[in-house]
């Protein structure tokens, strides 16, 4: 049994490169839409001083989709950029990973999206590792 | 007063049929995709993001090409795209702590735990011009280190905050305003000063930086730390009734630490200063956080000198360039019929002082 939350499964399907989950979902299964594939912007907002008051940063991309699955589960997705069946295929998802073959889904689909995630990520991390520096004072005026 | 004009429909397509015969340029130089200006223009990318106030590096790779390289122009593009968009919600505020940092350094701390990390850096490089470049060819893979178990990257100031050496940043929870939707009053609070110089011009806003610098409202600022990476961001769905993550952007944020300032009530502080921008960069958010300082005088007790940095209105009027390029370039476009009335009034002017002279003669 998986022990992944909602929460985390919509958060990977919208850091999800469009073509790696059309790659790993195959073809669509039947569904119908609920709300059409919408784009639209987020406001995203930072803090003043890091962790003061909200102040509005700018907007971000964002496409939303909800529908419905032939079986009456309904998948949400809320997915950064412009690509309206990226946002289908999460939303397909989204729903699948409620139903009785969840952990078939996150084994074949989620899974492999967290494990690429992490790659990426520790490429990143190790790259930024190799230019850590250690700066040293010199000291003035010392034979 | 400006009054229209007619015609020129002729003229003006062929101009614009011309204009995108110059942009693609020699056809048989390989035209460029927007997908090589994402990946090898990215700094130019990350400007107009941040300019043009809309995180989509597609949208901006496309403006850049479409503008011919004119980032002014691309952000302009950018800006009128975005308010064609719904706004569907505002993002519960970055959590910049817990960023996947590619670069964070601090010019006060040496020691900060968790190092410091140089990143894809311009510094340091000797700014010789790089002939390898002309020729195409591979590029070797950039060195790797282990990494360990992840570190956490605490902001470096939290450490001079934890001793009361520097003022606090109190959260809040706060509805910012929102300047794409009210028309700018003064005086603005610091919310909405932030949300201007974040999307304000990056040479207008380095300009008033250097001017702090140089004594102009000076402020004596200390990079405390400055950090490029990855955030997440989240949003809460009303017909979910919890937050999810829509995304990861790339963020520069710079805090400084300044003069300090103290009263009778209360011992000496440090004082912040704080710069938060879309993309790497750190030009942009280092001027932005010592300009952030300069305005924040009479919040902190201080004299107004009467410095541009610190005149807020002089700097929230000026320092969007898609308002100012617009104002600016319109007085090329024709005003005939004005420059007639001006034209009539000097030459009756000029007569009558003419009939004056003549009669005095």
């Amino acid at each position: 049994m998986t022990t992944i939350t909602r929460r985390d499964w919509m958060g990977v399907l919208a850091r999800s490169a469009p073509a790696r989950l059309a790659h790993l979902l195959g073809a669509t299964p039947q569904h119908s839409i609920l709300r059409n594939p919408e784009i639209g912007a987020v406001m995203v907002r930072g803090r003043a001083g890091a962790t003061g008051a909200p102040f509005n940063l700018g907007e971000m991309t964002v496409t939303r989709c909800t529908l419905q699955l032939e079986d009456g589960l309904i998948g949400h997705a809320y997915v950064q950029g412009r690509d309206k069946a990226h946002a289908i295929r999460a939303a397909i998802v989204d729903a699948q990973m409620q139903g009785p073959d969840a952990n078939d889904i996150f084994a074949r689909i989620v899974s492999p999206l967290l494990l690429d995630e992490n790659v990426r990520k520790a490429a990143i991390a190790s790259k930024a590792a190799a230019t850590k520096v250690e700066f040293f004072t010199m000291v003035r005026g010392v034979d | 007063m400006y009054v229209a004009v007619k015609g020129g429909e002729r003229a003006i397509e062929n101009a614009h049929a011309w204009l995108a015969k110059e942009r693609r340029g020699d056809p048989d130089v390989p035209e460029l995709s927007t997908a090589q200006i994402r990946e090898q223009m990215a700094l130019a990318v990350n400007r107009v993001m941040a300019e043009g106030s809309l995180y989509d590096p597609d949208l901006a790779a496309l403006a850049i090409k479409q503008a011919r390289g004119d980032l002014i122009e691309a952000i302009f593009l950018i800006r009128a795209y975005r308010t064609t968009l719904p706004r569907l919600m505002a993002s519960t505020p970055v959590d910049t702590a817990v960023m996947a940092v590619t670069r964070r350094i601090s010019a006060t701390f040496k020691d900060a735990p968790g190092g410091q990390i140089l990143g894809p850096t311009f510094d340091y490089t000797h700014r010789l011009l790089d002939f390898a470049l002309l020729a195409e060819g591979e590029v070797p893979p950039a060195p790797t280190a282990l990494t360990g178990p992840a570190q956490d990257m605490p902001h470096i100031l939290s450490f001079l905050d934890r001793d009361g050496l520097i003022e606090r940043a109190a959260p809040s929870d706060e509805i910012p305003p929102d300047l794409t939707r009210a028309p700018l009053e003064l005086p603005a609070d610091r919310a909405l000063r932030l949300q201007a110089l974040t999307r304000g011009d990056e040479g207008f806003v380095l300009g008033l930086a250097y001017s702090t610098q140089r004594g102009y409202g000076r402020n004596h600022a200390f990079v405390g730390e400055l950090r490029i990476g990855t955030c997440p961001v989240e949003v809460d769905i009303p017909e979910l009734g919890f937050a999810v993550e829509i995304g990861e952007i790339e963020l520069t944020e710079c805090e400084t630490v300044n003069q300090f300032t103290g009263s009778k009530s209360q011992p000496p502080q440090f004082t912040r200063g704080y710069g938060l921008t879309f993309g790497q960069t750190e030009r942009k958010a280092i001027s932005m956080a010592l300009v952030d300082r300069a305005l924040r005088w009479r919040e902190l007790g201080e004299d107004f000198t009467g410095a541009p940095a610190q005149d807020e209105e002089f700097v929230l009027s000026h320092c969007d360039n898609i308002q100012a390029t617009g104002f600016l370039e319109h007085i090329k476009l024709p005003h005939y019929v004005d420059f007639q009335a001006e034209l009539e009034l000097i030459r009756s002017v000029r007569a009558a002082a003419f009939a004056s002279r003549e009669a005095a003669e």
